[in-house]
């Protein structure tokens, strides 16, 4: 595979494949520590917020935790069911597991922004970037992955031949769709104001604080998109998927062993590069905290870049163990009315508002029509929007449903 | 072309990588797990008795409607992402397309949402 990677028919030192290897490498690492901490972190914050003192015998503050329970499903016998398309009961896994492990390779996780230098580091003598691949559609191959992820939990749900786990992964697939929609929506915000749909280029466009894309899109795009990537990581409160006390523990009841803790590590590891994608497109990635012309230097060197994106990560992280101790689960109805009445509707419509905006600004169009034209806009879909969910809700209330 | 393909090339290799590791810790499992199958092990999980009837059981045609849907605003977003990131190439006539294109699809919405498809009892 090496030999057929362009980068080597012309002449090409050793120095830069030895870079690209060590790069391979260190992301490699990082994907699979970060997933087992963030294994250990959820359980442990958790615990406190439950009163409860949580993993604390495998290792100092029990973080060692996640490599024992692994071990342990090292040792523990497969089982395929008698009923089960083996084939697809065993491709399953990779589905789910491949996609959230390549996320990894897109994301900047560091790097020198300032003054221009675009992300790139020296490192004897060659500039590279802190991240992996920059391909030029870095965030299409985000939304792709995630797609594909839904493959591997369909499949996984229906090879098994069984009832609990055909239901959850219907619903997954149901749920993972509807806010897949929101969740591009909300992607085309960011893309309007950055203009690239590279991840370098994104986290270059927000070198000042008051052009990161959370406060240059205007919060909403970014509301949603933590509400749609928290569905669509299954994570509660929209963890119907897995809802124990109706389906078991979802489209992987039937796995057992390691196949079981590929799927495990998938989520969790879904749940990191979710947080690092949402902190790239929103949060400035690698870049420091700059207000004005004023940085806030942490005088770290060459690492300061990747300590702030760990700062940022960790905000995400903490909020969705936040999110999974505080909130009760959705009803599946409230779910799907959520994605398709509410977080569309507004993630369209916001898309479409700040594309007007930016072209006004473009075009020299009058300041003050168009700032009217825009509030009255905005005002009556929203009275329109109000209106058509109250009446949906009325309307089924009518109808007697039973919850 | 080179530098475009070295990137993807790159994402394919790690893409190789993931598969190989996970192909690799099931190997490993396999060489040091128990595998002493019987008959009563093989049988799906139904909350601890005798599964009854086929495990692919229908489900309802509603989460089909709700995939269609979704193709929909799929295609919808591959559309509008090649347009978001040249906003200033098309200006105001693109602005005028788009909002065309995009009122079209929401007619679609509110066509689906009064039909009453959106609505899960």
């Amino acid at each position: 595979m090496l030999a057929a990677d362009p980068l080597f028919f012309r002449g090409l030192s050793l120095a830069v494949v030895v870079i690209v290897i060590v790069k391979v490498l260190i992301v490699f690492v990082v994907g699979l520590v970060a997933t087992m901490f963030m294994v250990w972190f959820e359980r442990k914050i958790i615990s406190g917020m439950q009163n409860r003192v949580g993993p604390n015998k495998a290792g100092p503050w029990g973080l060692l935790q996640t490599l024992a329970d692994g071990i342990k499903l090292f040792f523990k016998e497969d089982l395929v069911p008698e009923r089960a398309d083996s084939f697809v009961f065993k491709l399953a896994p990779f589905l789910a597991f491949v996609p959230a492990f390549l996320v990894w390779c897109v994301i900047p996780l560091g790097g020198d922004f300032s003054n221009g230098r675009g992300g790139l580091v020296t490192i004897a003598g060659h500039r590279t970037l802190v991240q992996l691949a920059d391909p030029p559609i870095g965030i299409l191959l985000v939304l792709m992955l995630s797609s594909i992820a839904v493959y591997g939990i369909m499949l996984a749900g229906w090879s098994s031949g069984s009832k609990y786990p055909l239901l959850g992964s219907v619903r997954a697939s149901a749920q993972m769709v509807s806010y897949e929609a929101a969740l591009g929506l909300s992607i085309g915000s960011v893309l309007l104001v950055a203009g690239t749909l590279s991840t370098n280029g994104i986290v270059i466009a927000q070198n000042t604080i008051s052009r990161w894309h959370i406060i240059a899109t205007g919060v909403v795009p970014f509301v949603i998109f933590v509400i749609a990537g928290t569905a669509e990581l299954n994570r509660p409160p929209f963890d119907l998927v897995e809802a124990e006390s109706e389906l078991v523990s979802g489209f992987n009841t039937e796995y057992s062993s390691l196949r079981f803790a590929l799927f495990y590590l998938a989520e969790f590891m879904n749940t990191v590069t979710m947080s690092a994608i949402i902190v790239t497109l929103f949060l400035g990635g690698p870049q420091p905290i700059t207000i004005g012309d004023t940085t806030l230097n942490l005088h770290l060197g060459p690492f300061s870049g990747t300590v702030w994106f760990l700062l940022k990560l960790f905000i995400f992280l903490y909020m969705y163990v936040w999110l999974r101790a505080t909130l009760p689960r959705l009803r599946y109805d409230q779910l799907m009315n959520l994605g398709w009445k509410v977080l569309i509707p507004i993630a369209l419509g916001w898309f479409m508002l700040l594309a007007a905006l930016r072209v006004a600004r473009d075009e020299g169009w009058n300041r003050v029509v168009v700032g009217v034209v825009c509030a009255v806009v905005l005002a009556f879909s929203y009275l329109l929007l109000t209106a058509a969910v109250r009446t949906s809700s009325k309307n089924r209330e009518k109808e007697g449903a039973m919850f | 072309m080179s530098q475009l393909l070295r990137s993807y090339l790159t994402v394919a290799m790690f893409g190789a990588i993931g598969v190989l590791l996970a192909a690799l810790l099931l190997a490993i499992s396999a060489l040091v797990r128990p595998n002493r199958p019987n008959a009563d092990k093989s049988k799906v999980y139904e909350s601890g008795v005798d599964p009854i009837g086929d495990g692919w059981s229908q489900s309802q045609i509603r989460y089909y409607v709700f995939a269609l849907l979704f193709v929909i605003f799929d295609v919808e977003t591959v559309f509008i992402f090649p347009w978001a990131t040249q906003l200033e190439r098309y200006a105001g006539f693109g602005l005028l397309e788009m909002g065309i294109f995009v009122f079209v699809l929401l007619l679609g919405l509110v066509y689906a949402w009064r039909k009453g498809v959106l609505r899960w009892v």
